[in-house]
């Protein structure tokens, strides 16, 4: 049975049809990589597994139960994560409280709750560490590197137990150099049994990490292709429409 | 003091390391400020015989502790993103109000204050749902609440003050526990509580988070428009205590009171190193922004020094403040 399935998938704004009738079937601890030209549709997607837009048309299958997502909160429920392309990171705090900003940790009786900073520092840590990163969980994340922020924001995916990790453009706003430490940990994500899916401009990144590639033109859904059958000029062709559909 | 939020070693390694004790308080911001108070402490001390007194320091702190209370308010309004130039108006309505019902209704007094204090609450929730829900630029939306309460004051007075408030009231304004002040020990009480639901509670962190990045904040799960209205219902509050106390000290509900207070609470809470662009700031810094407007004041009128002057020094030292903020952005920046 796939993790996630996705049937006829269709969405508009207005009279853009950003999304017609998208299938798409991913397998449990499998890697995806979106790629599509801007204004494909591969963000809109991604927004409708992850529950910001609830499609127009079609449906969103979750391990065999047809499931209709009214906020992120729900998908995030489910056991479906996204990692923003900004990291969705507040630079005023700790990397503790991002990794558990909207769920932090309390301790105290009734409504008098105050937050429990020792746990948190210490569950940030693990789940930080898990991705081989070095992060001072206790300094503000204003000063940090691309790569330590990405790890931030995957650990903070990782604190609901998901299932799916979605990650939006990993590697687009961090240095070359860090680009390659974001793609160890999405390889950790992958070995550690999360379903992951990738939206990336860097078609090495989704060469380098991911199972299969699914190519986004139009709103469409025109090629599946396993990775290891496939090369960079095919994948390009079908990208621009040199290739109607593989 | 979002960096206070990030430094809470464990108490045995501050022992171990005071200096690890004295780095933080001297770390940020709060250390201007301080640096600043007793900088200007020590002046009046030397150039007035009067200044250094138990007596004349227990009125400053009593003096100031009503403009330190509807700072700490302003305080979270603005980490938050926001600000509220409503809370002068409310210390006017909450007072008539509360006035009101002590002597027109003759109300408890117990009653009396606590209809003041859900009536600032509801100002509060007004200003919040505004600014929360209805999306209108905090700056607009409480400058419309400020005219319109001021009017709503004067209108229910006829403009006439409302005098002969209960003696046991008063005792809010001019009383003392264990010769301090009753003021002032509400000033540290509502400081204490403001700091610890500012940096220790999830609804704390969320104002900062709210302040800092709205977008990231929603996204992640907090919600943004409860915290915001929250926000603004706390500063509510806090306005509403203000006016109460200064309603107890002078025995009346005065429709002209706490005029301009607001750009006042403005004036410590950026002396107190709260960035006015919302996400960082802290109570302390506030409390000791207004004990330096409030020191300040009683020391140039100890000097005999013209009002005037006041009003000149207090511009000239908000200006300092908001210039090394804005280079201090400046330099996060680069």
């Amino acid at each position: 049975m796939p993790i996630l399935e996705l049937r006829n998938v269709a969405k508009r704004f207005g009279a853009v049809e950003a999304l017609r009738g998208v299938s798409l079937s991913i397998e449990a601890g499998e890697a995806i990589g979106l790629v599509g030209d801007n204004g494909a549709g591969k963000s809109t997607l991604l927004k409708v597994i992850s529950g910001v837009y609830p499609p127009d048309d079609g449906e969103l299958v979750l391990e065999g139960k047809v499931r209709r997502f009214a906020s992120p909160l729900d998908a995030r429920d489910a056991g479906i994560e996204i990692v923003h392309q900004d990291l969705a990171l507040c630079d005023n705090l700790d990397a503790a409280l991002n990794v558990f900003l909207g769920r932090e940790l309390t301790r105290g009786i009734g409504p008098f709750r105050l937050i429990d900073q020792a746990a948190m520092r210490s569950q940030a840590k693990a789940l930080i560490e898990v991705l081989e990163v070095e992060v001072a969980v206790t300094e503000p994340v204003r000063a940090m590197s691309g790569g330590q922020r990405q790890a931030i924001a995957i650990a903070r995916a990782l604190l609901g137990n998901a299932k799916i990790v979605l990650l939006d453009e990993p590697t687009a706003a961090i240095s070359i150099a860090a680009v390659e430490q974001v793609l160890a940990l999405i390889r950790r994500l992958k070995a550690r049994g999360h379903t992951v899916i990738i939206i990336s401009h860097r078609m090495s990144d989704i060469f380098e990490t991911c199972n299969r590639i699914v190519v986004m033109r139009h709103g469409e859904n025109v090629a599946t292709k396993r990775v290891l059958e496939t090369d960079r000029q095919e994948v390009t062709n079908l990208i621009t429409g040199a290739l109607a559909r593989a | 003091m979002a960096s206070d939020l990030q430094h809470k070693p464990q108490l045995a390694a501050l022992w171990a390391r005071p200096e690890t004790l004295l780095a933080r308080l001297f770390d940020h911001r709060i250390a201007g400020i301080a640096t600043a108070l007793l900088a200007l402490m020590v002046f009046f001390s030397f150039a007035s015989d009067a200044f250094l007194s138990v007596n004349n320091l227990l009125n400053v702190t009593r003096q100031v502790s009503i403009m330190a209370i509807l700072s700490v308010g302003m305080t979270i309004a603005i980490i938050s993103g926001g600000i509220d130039l409503s809370v002068g108006s409310i210390i006017a309505f909450v007072g008539v109000i509360v006035a009101s019902a002590m002597t027109d209704l003759s109300l408890p007094i117990w009653v009396a204050v606590l209809f003041g204090l859900a009536t600032g609450a509801a100002i509060g929730f007004g200003n919040g749902a505004l600014v929360a829900l209805a999306g209108v630029p905090a700056f607009i939306a409480t400058l419309g609440t400020m005219t319109a309460l001021r009017g709503l004051t004067y209108l229910y007075t006829d403009g006439y003050p409302i005098y002969n408030l209960p003696t046991a009231f008063a005792w809010l304004g001019a009383g003392y526990v264990a010769g301090i002040p009753v003021p002032t020990i509400l000033m540290l009480l509502v400081g204490a509580v403001a700091y610890v639901v500012l940096s220790r509670t999830p609804f704390g962190i969320h104002i900062y988070a709210v302040g800092e990045n709205e977008t990231a904040a929603r996204r992640v799960g907090v919600r943004v428009a409860r915290v915001k209205l929250l926000a603004y219902v706390a500063c509510g509050i806090l306005a509403a205590i203000s006016a109460i106390v200064l309603a107890a000290r002078l025995r009346a509900g005065l429709p002209t009171s706490g005029f301009t207070y607001e750009l006042t609470a403005i004036a410590a809470v950026i002396l107190g190193g709260t960035s006015i662009s919302g996400g960082q700031g802290s109570v302390i810094g506030t409390i000791l922004g207004a004990l330096l407007l409030g020191v300040l004041a009683n020391g140039l009128t100890l000097l005999n020094i013209e009002p005037y002057v006041l009003e000149v020094v207090t511009g000239g030292i908000i200006i300092v403040a908001v210039l090394m903020d804005s280079l201090k952005h400046r330099k996060r920046a680069s």
